[in-house]
């Protein structure tokens, strides 16, 4: 049984963390995520829950005791945004080369400079690369739904990974919307309880975590990483179907939004899916056939999934949330168009820049975006790739 | 996923190695017979020792065993010579000699 | 103004409660059966900066995460910010905007931009001041904003109020009574010209 109520995003999470009660939470404030913990430390308080709160003195610390914490053999977590996600930058690697099943709820925000507290997706994208699994939520909802499956993945002896829990700053964590949440009974029962082999304040079987590799091993221990990044894909998709099961809504590594017959596609992250969604819906009475690839999980990286999915599209936009300063666009442009390249998709592709720095986005973007690349494929239009969509600019 | 790493070893493949390279065991430096690194050799004259015990907290790799508060000999296993205890010795009982071998 | 989906916008400056009034407005319509979302965006996040807030409320669920630009309803938490922002931008003819000031609509009419639609006017400041004893322009524009709008029944909206009051001010129920006075005040005042 659901319970229909409403709330914020970082609410939900904050709500599904006291459902699932970690043991160890270490957390350092930082807009727009600090709401996480503050609630957290609120339902401590009020023993609701009996996580054992560390207030510590940055994020390098806070990621620092969640790896401890977890290593120690505590079901741990912490939550950051923005710098407090640059600051953890070493730490994400050891968090994931030392294989810490851990949970990381990220909401979020640009990084500096120019300074600025809103959203887009370049601290999830900075760390891209430290190892960890990156899910990111269109709305509080899935930002709940996937913070309870989190741990059942982490946790997996197939996966073994930290895992990071994304959802647009502000967007989804400041805006109250409607929410269906599931009974803490039933919540603990699809966590489970956190029972590792083995850990390092079990006194009867020592173990060493974390120690120097010789370059005779580094390698080695790399490449078994990367499989279980590769064998949390399978995971990823098991874990939502039984959470679909048991909770009624479903998720994959991506969603495919009136893609069947769609000439276009659009393939979006974040709360603008959602966006994206209702523009689909509005010309697609107008007689466009266009639909939206939501992507959920971007670490791992669904290629030739997306490649399959994408097999038929006329032409594609790729929405980058994020620069990268390199003339060739983002993240995701450059990893989508490598895997339709290798998958021998060859369509026409279009990559477009939007809301950084928590710069609006709306339908009429998603309008506008859809008639330049149907022009690009009907027509031969030529585009400037990586464009910034709703820029002030003097060019024509 | 506990693994004998007594077993593990540079030609081992990386599907055989343990999990972020966890190390299943405790103790493991005493397997691991760093004497064999040892240019140059401490010797300890026991007539001129007067255990006053400054050497055996010098020592960087503890192989100065003290049993009923009094120094043993070293533990040429682990000893890798790097003569700090000859140093500390106020009393000429600890002779640096060339080579890995006591003489 | 499409009765199935209601966008309203606030202006307000930070710390005045033009965010909370918001979310306040979403939680109590939730109650309602409706899809709601309420937002703020965030300038330089000061006391005193002229801030927005945002509300979707619907009979279907909602999915456009961005800021609203043609609204149906807007609130003017601060009569001051007529001056330096275009309240009523986009706001559709057929809707309304609702000022909090003690000038009358035919006043605030001059300083708004030529808006044709419907104006209201409420002086939350004195309602507040009576009622409360303190100026807090919440409660009166969050009335104000449900009697404009109709999102629902002025007697749920009253039952639903003093609930989430008596849940939030628990440890302060002498404030109580008087903020459910602000809002049956506001109701009266808007009832007379609606």
């Amino acid at each position: 049984m659901s319970v229909k109520d409403r709330m914020s995003g970082n609410e939900a999470v904050a709500y599904a963390i006291k459902q699932v009660n970690p043991d160890v939470m270490p957390a350092f404030p930082i807009t727009p995520s600090t709401e996480i913990p503050q609630l957290v430390s609120s339902y401590i308080a009020n023993n609701e829950m009996d996580t054992e709160f560390i207030p510590v003195e940055s994020e390098h610390s806070s990621m620092s005791a969640t790896i401890g914490a977890e290593a120690a053999g505590a079901r741990s977590l912490t939550a950051t945004s923005s710098c407090g996600l640059a600051l953890m930058w070493e730490e994400l690697l050891l968090a994931a080369s030392n294989r810490m099943p851990c949970v990381l709820a990220l909401v979020n925000r640009t990084l500096s400079g120019p300074i600025n507290i809103n959203c887009d997706h370049s601290d999830a994208m900075g760390a891209r690369d430290t190892g960890w699994i990156q899910i990111f939520a269109e709305s509080n909802q899935e930002a709940y739904d996937n913070f309870i499956q989190a741990y059942p993945i982490a946790e997996d002896p197939r996966v073994h990974l930290p895992v990071m829990i994304c959802q647009d700053g502000f967007i989804t964590s400041h805006a109250v919307m409607n929410i269906e949440l599931n009974e803490d009974n039933e919540v603990k029962e699809f966590v489970g309880e956190y029972k590792p082999e083995e850990f390092l304040l079990n006194n009867n079987k020592p173990i060493a975590i974390g120690p120097y590799a010789i370059s005779s091993y580094v390698m080695e221990a790399r490449k078994a990483q990367e499989e279980a990044m590769e064998n949390s894909k399978e995971v990823i998709i098991e874990v939502a179907k039984r959470y679909k099961e048991r909770f009624g809504r479903g998720f994959e590594l991506f969603e495919e939004y009136r893609l069947d017959d769609a000439d276009y596609i659009m393939v979006i992250m974040g709360s603008a899916a959602g966006t994206a969604k209702q523009a689909v819906d509005d010309l697609r009475e107008k007689g466009m056939k266009v639909g939206v690839l939501k992507i959920r999980v971007f670490r791992p990286f669904p290629a030739e999934e997306l490649a399959k999915a994408l097999s038929n599209a006329k032409g594609i936009a790729i929405m980058e949330r994020t620069e990268s300063y390199n003339g060739h666009g983002g993240p995701l442009c450059a990893e989508l168009r490598a895997a339709l390249y290798e998958n021998k998709v060859f369509t026409n592709v279009v990559c477009y820049t939007y809301g950084l720095g928590g710069r609006d986005f709306t339908v009429d973007h998603v309008y506008e975006v859809f008639e330049e690349v149907k022009d690009v494929t009907e027509n031969g239009k030529k585009v400037t790739q990586h464009r910034y969509i709703n820029l002030r600019t003097n060019k024509a | 996923m506990r693994t004998d790493i007594s077993k593990i070893n540079e030609a081992t493949p990386y599907e055989e190695l343990t999990e972020g390279l966890i190390t299943f065991a405790g103790g493991t430096a005493r397997d691991f017979h760093t004497g064999e690194w040892r240019t140059d050799t401490p010797v300890f004259d026991k007539e001129a020792c007067k255990q006053c015990l400054l050497c055996a907290p010098a020592c960087p790799d503890g192989c100065i065993p003290v049993k009923d508060s009094k120094r043993e000999d070293f533990d040429y296993d682990h000893c890798k010579g790097c003569g700090i205890c000859a140093k500390v010795c106020p009393f000429n009982a600890i002779k640096m000699v060339e080579g890995s071998e006591p003489k | 103004m499409n009765s199935e989906n209601i966008e309203i916008r606030w202006h307000g400056r930070g710390g005045q409660g033009a965010k909370t009034a918001a979310l306040l407005l979403a939680d109590v319509c939730f109650k309602t059966g409706a899809y709601v979302q309420g937002f703020p965006e965030y300038g330089p996040e000061r006391m005193g900066a002229p801030i927005t807030a945002f509300n979707r409320i619907s009979k279907n669920e909602i999915r456009v995460h961005s800021n609203i630009y043609t609204p149906d309803i807007v609130m003017v938490v601060d009569e001051s910010l007529i001056h330096s922002v275009d309240v009523t931008s986009g706001l559709k003819d057929d809707g309304a905007v609702i000022v909090n000031t003690p000038e009358s609509v035919e006043e605030v009419r001059k300083l708004l931009n030529g808006y044709k639609g419907r104006i209201y006017t409420i002086d939350a400041r004195k309602i507040s001041t009576e009622a409360l004893g303190k100026n807090f322009p919440n409660s009166p524009m969050l009335a104000a904003a449900v009697a404009v709008s109709k999102v629902m029944e002025r007697d749920q909206f009253i039952k639903e109020m003093r609930a989430s009051y008596e849940h939030k001010f628990a440890k302060k129920p002498e404030v109580i009574e008087g903020n459910m006075k602000a809002l049956t005040m506001t109701f009266d005042a808007l009832e007379e010209v609606l």
